[in-house]
């Protein structure tokens, strides 16, 4: 028989309950693309910073709209500034695509499990980004850029859908600037003004600058680039248990208790969205799980 | 000579392939400069070689009506070019152009191809290594079918 | 252990104390042609000469021909009602012209009216085994469910012991039941010869053990104890369905590409039923509604169904479209993934599922199919 917890000992701390958006104030917009936008936020009340770990994300609530996870996309170094980057194509999404400088939102969170920087160190770090898979990276590329010296090579690998669609592309640009960092990006289709790469991110996996043995790899992007990186880091030679995951599920609650975010035992909510890819492999490849 | 037999013995690509047919491939080859903004072949023309690059990078298009040239892959450092000399009636099915100064090794598929013809066990081998590369590029041509980053389609 | 007997009559005498104590005494009573859970307003309004016909896709309730109070098993209701309600307001919203003011702008807490304090009446060990269950799943943390704790927090439990099976139970194949090990403050066996309409009743906790104090009790004896062995096992052996719980995760875990999740998708109907019935069920979905002038907006919590097409909507679509994909996600739930996220299977053996599946899908059968072919 399950045993219930001590009933007693749980105290109802109304600040702390976990259901409760507190409210943030917009301080700017952002168009990166045709669809896809950054949102800069700063905390209003009695919040006066939020602090996070990169790779977890916000419940992020319009007033009688909705609410959504959107993974947060900011540097973590400035608890002061909340920063998402999100496409407009839900109903959640496109109110806020509305919304201007001084608008208020609600924020729960941050929730679930970062990315395990602190496992790279001194180890070479591929990052690689699908889409908009970019953003959740983002705040663990600022980690890494900060303090260099702790890794050996890190690369960048990013695929997107044209070039049009490229996200942050000053701060990409910034970084391509730097010796200390590999930075390529490729897309599916371009015009012939492009001078990139075309074609998917995995081809860009067999030739980029790391050592396979002592890398730490951190991949974000829809489902089915995932398991084809993962695929092509394997050949490479970088174990499965160095590769992590970002995974997306329907959630409500974000805190494991609405029980949408299934992906077979695992809660993505709470137990995810960065997963140790030998972890969730196995689910990956069974149909609608 | 010297120093493209080393080049390719480097290869992946010729990885395996005995000394014998390996002298047959270093006969075929030469080497070839491409400067920037510079077709390297077109659609419809004769397919007698195909290119090992060796440094830049190359774009494979192909000629819409209404767009211009659609950019559907880049090739660069390592890859290979070309496999129209191989299949009849050996022409180009695409445009490629060198995106920045490129330089290739280029093989001689007309005279390959007679050899092949000759040789099967040499057929066997080159066609082992054309179809990988056609399996790799047909597995990323099916994951850009897909337009997995994009619902505007 | 503390048990004691006390009259058929004492019975209204319980329930009169429990409401004088300050309790919402919920228990269950006859409505709409099916025993619900509701308030009582005394104990009149038990099942009194009741009983409930059960097998799949089947349930009717019938008259006895005695007096007897609990001779019947479970509705198509749980306390889960009253713990998880099926409609709560989460929080709401105010947007005036100072703007929009959120729960948690207020500096001080919102005053809030004090819980209502329930006493459930008459809960069987089955569902003392699902609110145990529901208790890890929303207080377990690491995220305490504040809605619900509030609810659960000072519950008094009178539990029933089952006296006879139903047609779709299978409780003891799942270690749950027939008869309350723990988790009540008093748990009830009712026993009903010719001559003699009397209950036993043990005190779990020292609430109950006071709340006893206003009943007319005697010490329980050997041969009542006795007695009560014999009711349980007699239920045991009634119980024509079982459910076999050796390596099942395991064995599901292996079997999800199984032929047999196609033939149950080619007759389940995705209605939800099992999951509306199911007392362990917890899955919830939001609703974000606006008053007309749109100066408040309420959060909406509901409850959801794994069986939906919406439940596991992604941007660009849902990830199980399939009714296999959906029937399996639900039973793999239950009877595997539970277990590694909470240590416990998620199935009580209740038979609700069973009995209000409209085509009569059978969670035994099924578990028992998956078992028995496998590759």
């Amino acid at each position: 028989m399950a045993t219930a917890p001590d009933l007693q000992s749980l105290k109802v701390d109304y600040k702390r309950n976990p259901m409760l958006p507190w409210p943030f104030q917009i301080r700017r917009v952002k168009h990166e693309t045709e669809d896809t936008f950054t949102i800069e936020l700063q905390p209003s009340g009695d919040l006066e910073e939020f602090t996070f770990q990169p790779g977890q994300f916000n419940m992020v609530y319009v007033y009688g709209v909705g609410e959504i996870p959107i993974s947060i996309s900011g540097d973590p170094a400035n608890p002061r500034t909340l920063v998402h980057t999100t496409r407009a194509v839900g109903s959640v999404t496109k109110a806020m695509d509305k919304m201007r400088r001084g608008d208020i939102l609600g924020i729960r969170g941050p929730y679930g499990t970062p990315w395990p920087i602190d496992h790279a160190n001194g180890q070479d770090v591929v990052f690689v980004a699908g889409g908009i898979g970019l953003a959740p990276l983002r705040p663990v590329l600022y980690e890494v850029v900060a303090q260099r010296e702790r890794y050996g090579k890190v690369v960048l690998l990013y695929g997107t859908r044209t070039p049009s669609d490229v996200l942050f592309r000053q701060e990409l640009e910034n970084w391509r600037a730097r010796f200390d960092l590999e930075i390529y990006v490729t897309v599916d289709r371009a015009m012939s003004g492009w001078r990139g790469n075309v074609g998917v991110v995995t081809n860009l996996i067999s030739r980029a600058p790391f050592d396979p043995r002592n890398t730490m790899a951190f991949v974000c992007g829809p489902e089915v680039m995932m398991r084809f990186t993962t695929m092509e880091l394997h050949k490479r030679g970088v174990d499965n248990e160095h590769i992590f995951v970002s995974m997306e599920r329907n959630m409500k609650c974000a805190i494991g208790l609405c029980g949408h975010c299934q992906f077979g035992s695992v809660f993505v909510c709470k137990d995810g969205p960065v997963f140790r890819y030998s972890q969730i492999k196995d689910m990956l490849v069974k149909w609608e799980i | 000579m010297e120093d493209l037999k080393k080049i390719l013995t480097e290869h992946p690509f010729f990885k395996g392939l005995d000394e014998e047919h390996f002298a047959l491939i270093v006969g075929c080859a030469s080497n070839v400069r491409i400067d920037a903004g510079k077709m390297i072949l077109r659609e419809g023309e004769e397919a007698n070689h195909f290119y090992l690059i060796r440094s830049g990078k190359v774009t494979l298009q192909l000629m819409t009506p209404n767009k211009g040239p659609v950019i559907i892959e880049t090739l660069d450092e390592g890859d290979i070019l070309g496999w129209s000399w191989l299949v009849p009636p050996y022409t180009w099915h695409f445009d490629a152009k060198a995106l920045e100064l490129t330089r290739m090794i280029a093989l001689d598929g007309k005279c390959l191809r007679n050899k092949c013809e000759n040789d099967h066990h040499l057929g066997y081998e080159l066609l082992k290594r054309f179809a990988d590369i056609m399996m790799k590029r047909l597995e990323s041509t099916r994951l850009q079918l897909l337009d997995i980053y994009g619902d505007r389609s | 252990m503390k048990n004691f007997i006390f009259e058929r009559a004492e019975l209204d005498n319980l329930v009169e104390t429990l409401k004088r104590r300050g309790f919402k005494v919920i228990g269950p009573t006859v409505r709409d042609s099916a025993i619900i859970y509701d308030e009582l307003t005394d104990a009149n309004d038990l099942p009194i000469g009741w009983t409930d016909e059960q097998t799949n896709g089947t349930y009717r309730l019938k008259r006895r021909d005695d007096a007897a109070v609990f001779a019947w098993t479970v509705g198509p209701q749980s306390w889960k009602k009253f713990l998880f309600p099926p409609i709560q307001k989460i929080f709401a919203t105010h947007r005036s012209t100072k703007g929009l003011d959120f729960p948690n702008s207020k500096k001080q807490a919102p005053q809030e009216s004090p819980p209502i304090k329930y006493a459930f009446f008459g809960v069987r060990s089955c569902e003392l085994n699902a609110i145990a269950i529901q208790d890890k799943v929303f207080l377990g943390g690491p995220f305490i469910d504040p809605l619900y704790q509030r609810k659960r927090t000072g519950v008094f439990i009178v539990a029933i012991n089952c006296n006879q099976a139903g047609g779709t139970c299978f409780c003891a194949s799942m270690n749950t039941g027939p008869k309350a090990t723990t988790g009540f403050d008093l748990a009830l066996t009712e026993i009903l010869s010719d001559k003699h309409h009397y209950f036993v009743v043990e005190a779990g906790t020292e609430l109950g053990e006071d709340i006893l104090k206003n009943v007319k009790c005697t010490k329980a004896t050997e041969e009542n104890l006795a007695t009560i062995k014999n009711i349980t096992e007699q239920t045991v052996t009634q119980m024509s369905r079982s459910l076999d719980t050796a390596n099942l995760k395991n064995i599901l875990y292996q079997s999800s590409e199984h032929p047999r999740w196609e033939r149950t998708a080619s007759l389940c109907l995705t209605c939800t039923n099992c999951t509306m019935v199911c007392p362990t069920c917890f899955c919830a979905t939001v609703e974000d509604v606006t008053d007309l002038a749109g100066k408040q907006a309420d959060r909406i919590r509901k409850w959801d169904s794994c069986f939906t097409l919406d439940f596991s909507y992604i941007h660009g679509g849902s990830v199980r479209t399939s009714t296999k994909a959906r029937y399996r996600q639900w039973m793999t739930h239950k009877l595997a993934s539970w277990v590694d996220q909470f240590g416990t299977f998620g199935c009580v053996g209740c038979g609700r599922c069973i009995t209000w599946c409209p085509v009569g899908i059978d969670i035994t059968e099924e578990a028992r199919a998956i078992r028995e072919n496998q590759p």
